[in-house]
């Protein structure tokens, strides 16, 4: 994996004149005191607020979230997201609108809710071990899955030859048990981008183990 | 149909280009107003883009990003700002 991100962050973007005056003022005025800083708060709480909604929203209609719990997500991740932005306003480089800045901070605080209180209800083990769960898991149509059998066995000898203790666990968490990343890396008290370098790694590595078993291509397909 | 050995190359491959979770979500709200805008996100950020083909997670928060900012597009446009 390598690293783009903070090369990218570097390259100054230019925004219009006006989204730069509105930027300012937001800055300003949430860096200042008494009524201007509340009544920015206020406005960008509202901002917040109607992102959160949406997003819950969408959200919820695949994980089956419903009622009320709904809107009380949407507003404790507005609360926590204006509590964060507050804290943070200094570090706004201006690259982009105030706004869509503010916004990363809603929606994946509406996302760690929301997994995380579908888990918590869903209730699913992540080390639950059912490896006939990964054709469907891979996307692999029920037609087809019976078909190669001994893939499916090739596969979980390379992930019990091949990978270490951590990689196997998140392995099975993730691909049997179609656990998120962000999920397993909470329960697991680790970041996000750890775990997602553990799978990254693991895949490579199983990858490479069924080339040389002579189950797939030597060559990636594009 | 998708079956086993495509199924599972796909799922199996990796780009080395692919930047991970924390690089990509450092400038996820470049690359949503970028989207947002018709421009070619994934040509600016070719990292970003691989880690997102290949992340569900931090996909999702692109989608639910670039959403959020098309919405405060429209709503300005209604306001005729
Ligand atoms: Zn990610």
């Amino acid at each position: 994996m390598k690293s783009e991100g903070s090369e990218l962050l570097s390259q100054v973007r230019v925004v219009s004149a006006e989204v730069a005056r509105e930027n300012r003022d937001w800055v300003r005025d949430l860096s200042s005191t008494g009524d201007r800083r509340e009544l920015a708060c206020r406005r960008l709480y509202d901002v917040l607020l109607r992102a959160a909604r949406a997003e819950v929203r969408r959200r919820s209609a695949r994980l089956r979230l419903a009622g009320p719990e709904v809107d009380d997500i949407a507003h404790q991740a507005a609360a926590d997201a204006l509590l964060a932005i507050s804290g943070k306003v200094e570090t706004f480089r201006g690259d982009c609108k105030f706004t869509t800045w503010a916004y990363k901070f809603v929606i994946f605080d509406v996302a760690a809710k929301v997994n995380r209180h579908f888990w918590q209800r869903a209730g699913v083990a992540f080390d639950d071990e059912d490896w006939e769960r990964l054709p469907a898991r891979i996307g692999i149509e029920p037609e087809a899955q019976a078909e190669s059998r001994d893939l499916l066995s090739a596969v979980r000898r390379a992930v019990d030859e091949k990978l270490t203790a951590k990689q196997r666990m998140v392995f099975v968490a993730l691909a049997l048990n179609g656990m998120p990343t962000d999920v397993l890396a909470d329960q697991l008290g680790a970041t996000q981008n750890a775990i997602y370098k553990m799978m990254f790694d693991a895949r490579r590595k199983l990858r490479n183990a069924l080339v040389d078993a002579g189950y797939l291509p030597e060559q990636q397909i594009a | 149909m998708t079956g086993w050995p495509e199924g599972l190359e796909r799922f199996l491959a990796t780009d080395p280009h692919d930047v991970g979770c924390d690089d990509a979500r450092a400038v996820l709200h470049l690359y949503a107003e970028q989207a947002a805008s018709g421009a070619d996100a994934a040509e600016r950020f070719p990292g970003v883009a691989s880690h997102l083909a290949a992340c569900e997670s931090c996909a999702e928060d692109a989608d639910g990003l670039l959403a959020a900012v098309i919405a405060m597009e429209d709503q300005e446009e209604e306001h005729g700002s």
